[in-house]
């Protein structure tokens, strides 16, 4: 976490998502960042996301990389473009990974992290 | 630039254990001596030195005070870059002579202690936070999207990324150094260990140890040289992201921009190529570089390899030496989408010769389908 990205994990604190965005585009700005690309100015601002979006495209996970909540069953990765515009990665949880398709919609669930933050996973709409 | 440098040295060596003898610095000083031989230059002709971890350890190592560097670092298609540098630097007056050079032992370091040198990312990595925490499995994880997204939106199957591996291995078959020669079918692959979905096993390259490595000099310098030269014809590079979430149509790869930037310096068409060496990391990856560089459509890919037009006989020689899927992938495996383009335009290749072979590409993917690096050569009767 960085200082630029700390407003971004404070507000999942409180199971919200937020998106930067720049108030002379009027366009949001996803990764965070110190500067807007399209202006290169600084009037940034925090705003709340719908939360909903959907699956642009995925993939199912036989043999995890890592050590995850998922333990050794199958899950979904996947990148989610919310209703926004900005493109996510996540995972897509509450439904068999089999059912899982491009295109379908998705709203934020939340994962408890240890540190009180929370994990924007997404879940069926 | 057009025709102002040329290949005049390659070299390149794997196994069909997988593994090599030797390791680190020596395979590279190895290779480096076998293609300047193959040129019948020394190391004292030098003036340039191309390496992707580090230029100056590496010509440090070799005693040689070069007058252009190069540690360009984009992953596999690193040494597609570093030849479009060379090309350049050699075009401008900057140097006479460059070299460039791989090695990796990833598979026999499993059994030696090493500390295998890895790419440095300089800077703040903002994966660590919008990407790591979901556990994609690298590097197949990004892939899988692609592959994802192009059967959505363009009906592309399993069936049709299987035939790439399938066409891939009967070039293998041709090729002693190959990993994997024995043939297999399109049920074969789809029967295979689902990796990360629609990835199974044998659409994912190899994990082997390989090296090599090639010499540039000037048009002028290369005709009084031991081996025919391979003019540098066309060049260009283009990256559009470095995390697979930032990649802006998961269809499309920068490969649109360096191509058809290749292609225009060298005056060519698609229909002019006699052989694509097309990075193939995996399936999916070969499929989107035969949109992207102009082969066919957007969308159809699939239908383009499922006639086995890239396989032996087929109206595009691809991968004729095996490929990252069935020769050899150390990690970064552009060196030798060159030295395979090298063999067969001097007519070389042996069993697997490409009859009348006279232009050919080396197309280089790095990162996550990040950064692609396109390189036309072409014989003297292409100039
Ligand atoms: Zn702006």
């Amino acid at each position: 976490m960085s200082e630029t990205s700390a407003p971004f994990w404070d507000a999942t604190r409180d199971r919200r998502l937020v998106i930067q965005w720049c108030t002379a585009c009027d366009a949001p700005v996803w990764f965070p960042r110190d500067v807007c690309l399209g202006c290169l100015g600084d009037a940034l601002e925090w705003r709340a996301a719908s939360g909903r979006g959907e699956v642009y495209a995925f993939t199912v996970e036989n043999k995890p990389a890592m050590p995850t909540p998922f333990g050794d069953e199958p899950y979904v990765v996947a990148l989610v473009e919310l209703a926004e515009g900005p493109r996510l990665m996540t995972n897509v949880v509450g439904c068999p990974p089999q059912s899982v398709t491009v295109g379908m919609p998705v709203q934020v669930t939340w994962e408890e992290l240890s540190d009180g933050r929370n994990l924007p996973l997404f879940e069926p709409a | 630039m057009r025709g102002a440098a040329a290949l005049v040295g390659v070299a390149d060596i794997a196994s069909p254990t997988g593994e090599l003898d030797t390791h680190g610095r020596a395979l590279e000083v190895a290779m480096v001596g076998a293609a300047l031989a193959d040129a019948g230059l020394t190391l004292a002709d030098v003036d340039g030195v191309c390496h992707p971890m580090s230029s100056m350890l590496f010509a440090e190592y070799l005693g040689v005070h070069p007058c252009f560097t190069d540690s360009t670092m984009t992953g596999g298609s690193s040494f597609e870059v570093h030849l479009e540098h060379a090309a350049a630097a050699i075009a401008a007056g900057l140097c006479d002579v460059v070299i460039d050079v791989y090695a990796s032992t990833p598979r026999s370091d499993r059994g030696r202690q090493v500390n295998r040198p890895r790419p440095q990312m300089m800077g703040p990595n903002p994966a660590i936070e919008w990407e790591v925490p979901f556990a994609l499995r690298q590097p197949m994880g990004p892939y899988a999207l692609a592959a994802s997204r192009h059967m959505a939106v363009y009906g592309t199957t399993s069936e049709q990324l299987a035939q790439i591996a399938v066409s891939t291995r009967h070039w293998a078959a041709m090729n002693p150094q190959a990993r994997f020669r024995d043939p297999i079918t399109v049920d074969d692959v789809l029967a295979s260990r689902m990796e990360c979905s629609p990835l199974h096993l044998l659409d994912c390259c190899l994990v082997t140890d390989g090296a090599g490595a090639f010499v540039m000099t000037s048009a002028e310098r290369a005709r009084d040289l031991a081996k025919p030269p391979v003019y540098v014809l066309g060049a260009g590079t283009a990256h559009d992201h470095s995390m697979i979430s930032q990649m802006p149509d998961l269809t499309t790869t920068a490969g649109v921009v360096s191509g058809a930037n290749a292609f225009r310096m060298a005056g060519i068409k698609p229909d002019d190529v006699d052989l694509l060496m097309s990075y193939d990391s995996f399936t999916i990856t070969a499929l989107l570089h035969l949109e992207d560089l102009g082969f066919c459509a957007k969308g159809e890919g699939g239908a383009f390899v499922e006639t086995g037009a890239t396989a032996p006989g087929g109206s595009l020689p691809m991968n004729t030496n095996g490929g990252g899927l069935s020769y050899t992938h150390p990690g970064m495996y552009g060196m030798f989408l060159i030295t395979e383009s090298v063999k067969q335009l001097r007519g070389e290749a042996g069993d697997r010769q490409v009859d009348g072979a006279e232009i050919a590409i080396a197309h280089g993917s790095g990162g996550l389908l990040s950064c692609m690096s396109t390189a036309v050569l072409g014989t003297e009767a292409t100039l």
